[in-house]
């Protein structure tokens, strides 16, 4: 009988990697696999597929400038006499086949247009498509919004009735609890605990997950949040009118020294573009920008930076330097702090290793290049970049998502050190859990407009949902 | 956050994992080697002194060019327009100086010393053209730099109309054509080039942003690195290489004229690719630069050395060059799997 399994753990817990495995993706591997109580041993993803197992992966792989129709057919498309592709016939079968997954969209259309959660159902429908019946899905909700979650649940338990097994690997552990039937808890390369979904809760995935108890983040996630009062004081950023069509209208925003500001909303909402704007990535059309009373214009990051705002942005492959060590990757935004003609290496080394201990950045050496290292500790890497010579403003563009619980306990509270330290901090998420864990005060933004603000009022994820 | 999952550190120094941080520098070395090898045992005549420094001679031009063109295909850009700006820069210098009375170009003569400042000048503003171009109207640095390919040339031919100039000043003719001690002065020029341009890019800030916009233009923009003005900078730094290479280059050969410099372009990407340099930008170096620049030179030199079919010899050429990048795609991939 077809069943969703799913699969937790902290980032680097090994979940990834036995997932490459069976998807042979990694063809090096001791043990044996068997599939319908025959050895197998796959040497490549095709092998896989071919025996009826795919996988999607977190970084979606379609091509966004292809139509929805090639996409489903991507390297299988159907040809007519001579070689030519029967464009009429393979949009008919595309539209036919994600008709009957409950996807009703226009073959025709550019994919990459699609909101990111269509997106994933067509790279699911190609997956089926290709005869998987067993499916391995890595994160596919940690881009989605919750009505998107709620589609792509009822394309998942429909096709389980209809015989295709999923494993549903996922930090979202209300979604795992929510769809699957079994879960599977890693911890250090290990499995550690198995059940069937329906007997355990979150605390019981937690628990196993890191190995302890784990009060305060847990409450964050579910309870009621009280925010403190609003400060006082002259706002070290405000924004009056910011206006970039397509993205953003009329934002108005103060922040203060020592507090977090959230922006929430769907993915989509212009709070990712609001971010890239406040340091001079994109430039608003309208409106200004005062940092400490004083207007800005911000021609480019390195003004922003002067001024004293910085982002973290959202995306790893926007962040990183991925072959280049690890110090390298840290003491890039400070280079023209501690050196000046020439560059002191040593001083770099040294500083970069005082962050990759004080974030418990792992490995603990500042040599290894960076794309040897997870995706979490990658992520505190890009952050370990601003907290040398601190900003006035840090923006933090959906600073935890992909992270397991443990990592993104850790930006908590290196968030909370910033508010210490009386740096402003934005943070813009679609995760109502990240804003609620550090924001001190809330905006929601709903199609690129603020339509709602809390502050000094308790606040729960109901109430950010119902606002957005 | 439990910390008895530490990994052993990676950063060890083994080796093994020496020869594999330095495989895409190992891969063009042993292509030299054995080019080396082969040219020996073919051709007497090859592995002599004298003829070393034939090789180092043939090289220096284009080792100029090429310091300015790792900088940028380090960006992950390319500067197409390198030898027209070298052609356009050599024929401004003679333009300035005052030719013999049978040379029937109407040139402005000038002392040596302004003369030369004019033409470093005409190679700055060639290259802030491309760089305003690339950064400031966005234009591709492919497509601009085709552009100036052909605005220089057109400068060129206005210059000349068709003729060749031959004198150059005092200064530019020594370090073109003389010797400093018992050295060819354009092999030191052009050594000091290199030394200079891997200083840069290996020990200074401006070199880090460098290789940091070519591994990644957006992580290093979200840095706060103005990423505009250091592909602005290299561009003019290229223009800058390639105008000296022209005037020295001017010297060497002892005259002045349209389109002399046209082989350079292709033998100054050659030399920075075949050495290991990416063209995607963020990794390779001017050592890698070094080790292509000897590649090509010996590849040209040696082949002129053995009795085969001159007409065959540009296919031969062409061959083992593809060769060359085949062994560097593999060492590069090997890179990765040790990784």
């Amino acid at each position: 009988m077809a069943w969703i399994h799913g699969l937790v753990g902290e980032n680097g817990a090994g979940k990834s990697t036995l997932m490459k495995i069976i998807a042979g993706v990694h063809a090096e591997y001791e043990g044996e696999m068997r599939l319908d109580g025959r050895p197998v041993r796959f040497r490549s993803a095709r092998d896989a597929l071919a025996a009826g197992i795919g996988m999607v992966h977190q970084e979606l792989s379609i091509v966004p400038s292809l139509s929805v129709a090639e996409n489903v057919f991507l390297g299988v498309q159907p040809v007519g006499p001579g070689g030519i592709v029967a464009w009429r016939r393979m949009a008919r079968e595309a539209r036919e086949h994600l008709v009957s997954l409950g996807i009703d969209v226009d073959p025709r259309t550019e994919t990459g247009r699609l909101p990111v959660g269509l997106q994933q159902l067509v790279e699911l429908g190609r997956v089926l498509f290709s005869g998987a019946r067993i499916i391995i899905l890595d994160e596919p909700t940690s881009a989605l919004s919750a009505p998107e979650v709620e589609r792509l649940f009822g394309v998942l338990r429909r096709l389980k009735a209809q015989g295709t097994t999923f494993v549903f690997i996922s930090h979202f552990l209300d979604d795992v609890l929510a769809i699957t039937d079994r879960v599977t808890v890693f911890r250090n390369n290990r499995k550690v605990a198995q059940s069937a979904t329906a007997v355990v809760d979150k605390r019981w995935l937690i628990e196993h997950m890191i190995g302890r108890g784990h009060e305060g983040l847990e409450e964050a996630l579910t309870g009621e949040i009280a925010l403190p009062p609003p400060r006082a004081g002259e706002p070290v950023l405000a924004a009056s009118g910011l206006t970039l069509p397509g993205a953003f209208r009329a934002i108005d925003l103060e922040l203060r020294p020592g507090e977090v500001l959230g922006l929430y909303g769907f993915m989509g909402s212009g709070q990712m573009e609001l971010a890239r704007a406040l340091v001079g990535k994109l430039r608003p059309r309208a409106g200004e920008l005062r940092v400490a009373g004083r207007r800005v214009v911000l021609r480019n990051t390195a003004a922003a930076k002067r001024a004293g705002i910085a982002l973290v942005p959202d995306s790893r492959r926007a962040m990183l330097f991925a072959h280049e060590p690890v110090y390298k990757n840290i003491s890039i935004s400070i280079l023209e702090r501690i050196s000046r003609l020439f560059l002191r290496p040593r001083e770099e080394r040294r500083i970069a290793q005082r962050h990759v201990d004080g974030l418990r950045i792992r490995p603990f050496s500042v040599e290894p290049e960076l794309r040897k290292l997870s995706g979490g500790n990658q992520q505190k890497v890009a952050l370990a970049r601003w907290l040398t010579h601190l900003p006035r403003v840090l923006v933090l563009a959906e600073p935890t998502r992909g992270m397991d619980v443990g990592a993104k306990d850790d930006v908590v509270q290196i968030v909370a050190g910033l508010k210490d330290q009386g740096i402003g901090v934005v943070v813009a998420s679609a995760e109502p859990e990240t804003v609620l864990a550090m924001a001190d005060r809330i905006l929601v933004l709903r199609k690129g407009e603020i339509t709602r603000e809390f502050k000094g009022e308790p606040v729960s994820k109901d109430r950010l949902l119902a606002a957005a | 956050m439990k910390i008895e999952a530490a990994e052993p550190a990676v950063g060890r120094r083994g080796a093994g994992a020496w020869l594999a941080t330095r495989l895409t520098n190992v891969a063009p070395l042993v292509t030299l080697l054995f080019l080396i090898a082969i040219f020996s045992a073919m051709a007497p005549s090859f592995s002599t002194v004298d003829n070393l420094w034939n090789v180092l001679r043939q090289v220096a031009i284009t080792g100029i060019i090429a310091t300015g063109l790792t900088f940028v295909i380090l960006t992950a850009e390319i500067d197409l327009s390198v030898a027209s700006v070298a052609n356009a820069t050599g024929i401004a210098v003679a333009f300035f100086t005052l030719q013999e009375a049978y040379v029937t170009i109407a040139n402005v003569p000038l002392p040596g010393f302004l003369a030369i400042v004019l033409a470093i000048l005409v190679c700055l503003a060639l290259g802030a053209v491309t760089a305003v171009g690339v950064t400031l109207i966005g234009i591709p640095s492919f497509i601009m730099t085709l552009a100036m390919l052909q605005i220089a040339a057109g400068i060129c031919a206005l210059l000349v109309r068709g003729q060749i100039a031959y004198a150059v000043p005092p200064a530019v003719k020594w370090l073109g054509a003389g010797t400093i001690g018992p050295f060819p002065a354009i092999v030191v020029v052009a050594a000091l080039f290199l030394l200079v341009g891997h200083l840069v890019l290996t020990y200074t800030r401006f070199g880090r942003y460098v290789y940091m916009v070519g591994g990644n233009r957006e992580a290093a923009e979200y840095s706060g690195v103005n990423v505009k003005l250091v592909i602005a900078a290299v561009l003019v730094i290229s223009a800058f290489c390639s105008g000296m290479a022209g005037m020295l280059g001017v010297a060497y050969f002892g005259s002045a004229q349209q389109n002399q410099f046209d082989d350079y372009l292709l033998d100054a990407i050659a030399a920075v690719v075949v050495g290991g340099t990416s063209l995607f930008g963020g990794r390779g170096g001017i050592p890698n630069t070094i080790l292509g620049l000897f590649v090509l030179g010996v590849l040209n030199n040696g082949l002129d050395h053995i009795d085969i079919d001159s007409f065959l010899k540009i296919l031969i050429r062409g061959l083992i060059l593809l060769l060359a990048l085949i062994i560097n795609v593999y060492a590069q991939k090997l890179r990765e799997a040790r990784a």
